[in-house]
């Protein structure tokens, strides 16, 4: 290998690649039930269900229908539904918010690591141009192929003129977002060529006919039963749901392909700029594999996967691990800097790095939006999500899911026209953003995006009407008081005990699952008078420790507006 | 020093109990509460739907109740945080927005302000009952209230805290949310009264009427006997019985 560097979690089996590919793999089953990648790769863009190969799809047992609802309402509607996923995504995300927690309170010193991962990333972002550069000269020097796409069918079109300058018939993919973000398999199936995933729950995914539907968890959604009929049906035999006999039937099948195949397709998850590297997590090995065993080596990843150094890895390395499974370092981290060397043992003959732009650089320059891209696609807020809970990700309707994918999706197409109803999705409860490693504020925005809709002329009209109804009458207290006085006479027609349990026009959803309170009889505003009177004439005198105090406060709070004001002009 | 309560619209509307609870709590430490009529709602349902200018309408009522209030206390941390929004929202209005940034140093959630303001912990209350806590989204993440209700909560007698399994995860009430993903946020909100279930509590617990109201809701149409209650309210009534 050439500059190759190694680094073994603690729970990284010391044998060969093969037998840790089994291990890892026996291990996920049963941890997480599905795929337990950390993902390598990154990117944006509208996923379409069903896209995977035909020859895999026919193998398929339950391939899903490609089509999908419009509205992310109804596709909710369909994973609120199923009682298999819901269980599933429940089940696999609690182990991993789990892990996260007691991984990230283990540390230490976790805020202070965060904050400096939000610097690195902010830092890099702001410089992006400087780096990318940098990190481009680098790996040419390297004898690595340089390319940069700026759309979505650039990056296919290059990824296949590769594959067809090689002759290629076999592709063997580690897991890689970006891939998905381009809908390559299709592509490359297109032109007859074979590609084959090899991390185990996008093997899984694609045996369905699906998209993944968690970033780094792609088989979240599937039990064990499920996948062991998938399996049974690759296979032309039963497979018991035995994790052992489903990862070892998975090893076998894919050594084959590891060796027959043309090229090695990877995402990234860091390029380092100081010496043109690129550095892959995983834990099954199968992206070793992927890049030491096929001649050809294509690596897809977006502009934005760039870190300045080595030194600045150690944060990433800590960061997303804990964040993603709760592992304090991934199995396996391999730092790739180019094609195989003359005193190396192994390795890819030739080597591409494509970069991929794809709306990405939408987002540079924009104060709202800029610290997307500083997401290092960790998974944590998937996990910490109850909204993502409850419908798990292909209800997003993106490639990418959740509350990351909530924001990536419409936020990287420029056209607010074609954004859709994705960002009402979420009560805005902030989880997100307390558990991301590098603190996006991801509920701000949500509240971005919805504003940007509303001014661009695209808000709901019944909502556009009821809010300038809602700002009409709230924004002038008589208004209100008499808005009160009329909504207490009409209640009286529907309020059975204090309170409407009706399901009639618009409380429909909102009494489908509970009662609504009817309005006081008399509000505290016309309770005011007699409630101070009668305070007033008991009232205590306040001890004078409180009464400094309360004083002392007072000074602290004008002094900090103070300052706050001087500081922001 | 002026004390001022920001009542915010559902307090005022549907449970002004809790707003009286509040104010004769503060009374009895010598706090006399003011009221600023011209106040409504903080402004957002509309903000969060993205309705900015909407949400100016009403968010103006709030800066000119509370101008000359040196402490502004209200029952809810999700409008007490929506306060912390002015300053963005009045970026392009100097002055309203520097009457913001005052607003927003000076305003206190209610247990923020008997905590961290008043000093207060212990109130001599007294609640025999099991009490489960759910901590609301916007006040435990976003203002960072999580030591002060259980300060509070520890210095009532005979009150059983038990704690609530998923207690950070939110209730599913989000505001237009509710409404506009129904079937979302009832998947949500059912899970959390089914924890609260699981508890045996007699009493939830809380520090916002809003998700309370969602949780009561779901509760009572399903014919549970849980009793919801504002903090505010339960230390009241421990303080009278006690």
């Amino acid at each position: 290998m050439s500059v190759r560097t190694e680094q073994k979690g603690t729970n990284a089996p010391a044998s060969t690649t093969a037998e840790s590919l089994d291990r890892a793999a026996g291990r996920q089953i049963t941890d997480f039930l599905a795929g337990d990648d950390i993902a390598a790769g990154t990117g944006t863009g509208v996923a379409e269900h069903g896209r995977s190969g035909e020859k895999v799809r026919k193998a398929s047992a339950h391939p899903r229908p490609s089509a999908q609802p419009d509205t992310v309402r109804e596709r909710a509607g369909l994973a609120l539904n199923d009682e298999f996923l819901r269980k599933a995504v429940k089940f696999t995300t609690e182990r991993l918010r789990n892990g996260k927690l007691e991984a990230s309170e283990s540390h230490g010193n976790w805020d202070i690591w965060r904050e400096q991962g939000r610097q690195i990333r902010l830092h890099t972002i702001a410089h992006l141009d400087y780096y990318l550069n940098l990190f481009a000269d680098n790996a040419r020097l390297n004898g690595v192929h340089v390319h940069f796409a700026a759309t979505a069918e650039e990056a296919v079109s290059l990824s296949l003129a590769i594959a067809e300058s090689v002759g290629a018939r076999t592709v063997v993919k580690s897991k890689s977002m970006v891939t998905e973000e381009l809908h390559l398999n299709h592509a490359l199936e297109s032109i007859d060529v074979e590609a084959i995933e090899t991390d185990l729950g996008e093997y899984i995914i694609q045996l369905a006919g699906e998209t993944p539907s968690h970033i780094i968890i792609p088989a979240i959604h599937k039990n064990r039963y499920q996948i062991a009929e998938l399996l049974s049906a690759d296979a032309g035999e039963t497979l018991s749901p035995d994790t052992t006999i489903l990862a070892g039937y998975v090893r076998r099948k894919l050594r084959e392909k590891f060796l027959e195949a043309d090229i090695g397709m990877t995402g990234c998850n860091f390029a380092i700029a100081e010496t043109g590297s690129m550095v892959l997590f995983e834990n099954e090995g199968n992206a070793r594999m992927v890049t030491t065993v096929p001649k050809t080596q294509i690596t897809l990843m977006g502009m934005e996967r760039i870190i300045p150094s080595w030194e600045d890895l150690e944060v990433m390395a800590t960061l997303l691990p804990r964040s993603a499974t709760g592992q304090r370092l991934t199995v396996y981290m391999s730092g790739i800097s180019g094609p195989r060397r003359e005193s190396d043992a192994d390795g890819p003959e030739e080597m591409h790095i494509i970069i991929l732009d794809n709306g990405r650089s939408n987002q540079l320059g924009d104060p709202e939006f800029q610290e997307l891209l500083n997401c290092i696609r960790c998974g944590a807020c998937l996990n910490a999500c109850p909204v993502y809970r409850h419908i798990g990700g292909h209800a997003y309707g993106g490639t990418y899911s959740g509350p990351i994918g909530a924001v990536l999706t419409p936020a990287l197409k420029s056209n607010v026209a074609e954004w859709d109803d994705i960002a009402s999705a979420s009560s805005l409860c902030g989880a997100c953003y307390e558990a991301c490693p590098v603190k996006i504020p991801l509920h701000d925005m949500l509240v971005s995006l919805r504003r940007r809709k509303v001014e661009a002329g695209r808000g709901n009209p019944l909502e556009t009407i009821g809010m300038k109804g809602f700002s009409t009458v709230a924004g002038n207290a008589k208004l209100m008081g008499v808005a009160l006085k009329m909504g207490r006479i009409g209640q009286r027609l529907i309020a059975r005990k204090g309170v409407i349990s009706t399901r009639i026009g618009p409380l429909k959803g909102w009494n489908t699952y509970r009662v609504t309170p009817t309005l006081a009889e008399q509000p505290f505003r016309e309770r005011w008078a007699t409630l101070e009177e009668e305070l007033s004439a008991g009232l205590r005198e306040m001890n004078p420790a409180m009464k400094r105090r309360m004083e002392e406060k007072a000074r602290e709070s004008r002094e900090a507006a103070q300052r706050k004001g001087d500081g922001g002009h | 020093m002026k004390v001022s309560v920001f009542i915010t619209c559902l307090s005022d509307a549907i449970y002004p109990r809790v707003g009286e609870a509040m104010a004769r709590i503060l009374a009895r430490q010598g706090v006399r509460l003011e009221f600023p009529k011209v106040q409504t709602c903080c402004g957002q349902p509309a903000y969060n739907s993205g309705y900015w200018d909407d949400a100016r309408k009403t968010a103006r009522t709030i800066l000119s109740a509370f101008q000359d209030s040196d402490f502004v206390v209200s029952p809810s941390g999700s409008c007490t945080y929506m306060i912390h929004h002015y300053e963005e929202l009045f970026k392009d209005e100097p002055e309203l927005q520097r009457q913001a940034r005052e607003l927003q140093a000076k305003t206190y959630e209610f247990t923020q302000f008997l905590v961290q303001v008043l000093g207060v912990t212990d109130l001599g209350a007294h609640f025999p009952h099991k009490v489960t806590y759910h901590p609301s989204c916007h006040g435990s993440r976003l203002l960072g209230i999580k030591e002060e209700p259980m300060q509070l909560l520890r210095g009532v007698e005979g009150l059983q805290l038990v704690p609530l399994p998923f207690a950070d995860d939110c209730c599913g009430f989000g505001g237009t949310f509710a409404v506009k993903m129904a079937d979302i946020s009832g998947a949500m909100v059912t899970e959390k009264a089914d924890h609260i279930k699981e508890t045996e509590a007699e009493v939830l617990v809380g520090l916002d009427m809003a998700c309370l109201m969602n949780i009561a809701g779901n509760l009572r149409r399903r014919g549970e006997p849980v009793r919801v209650m504002h903090l505010a309210e339960l230390l009241e009534e421990g303080v009278k019985v006690g």
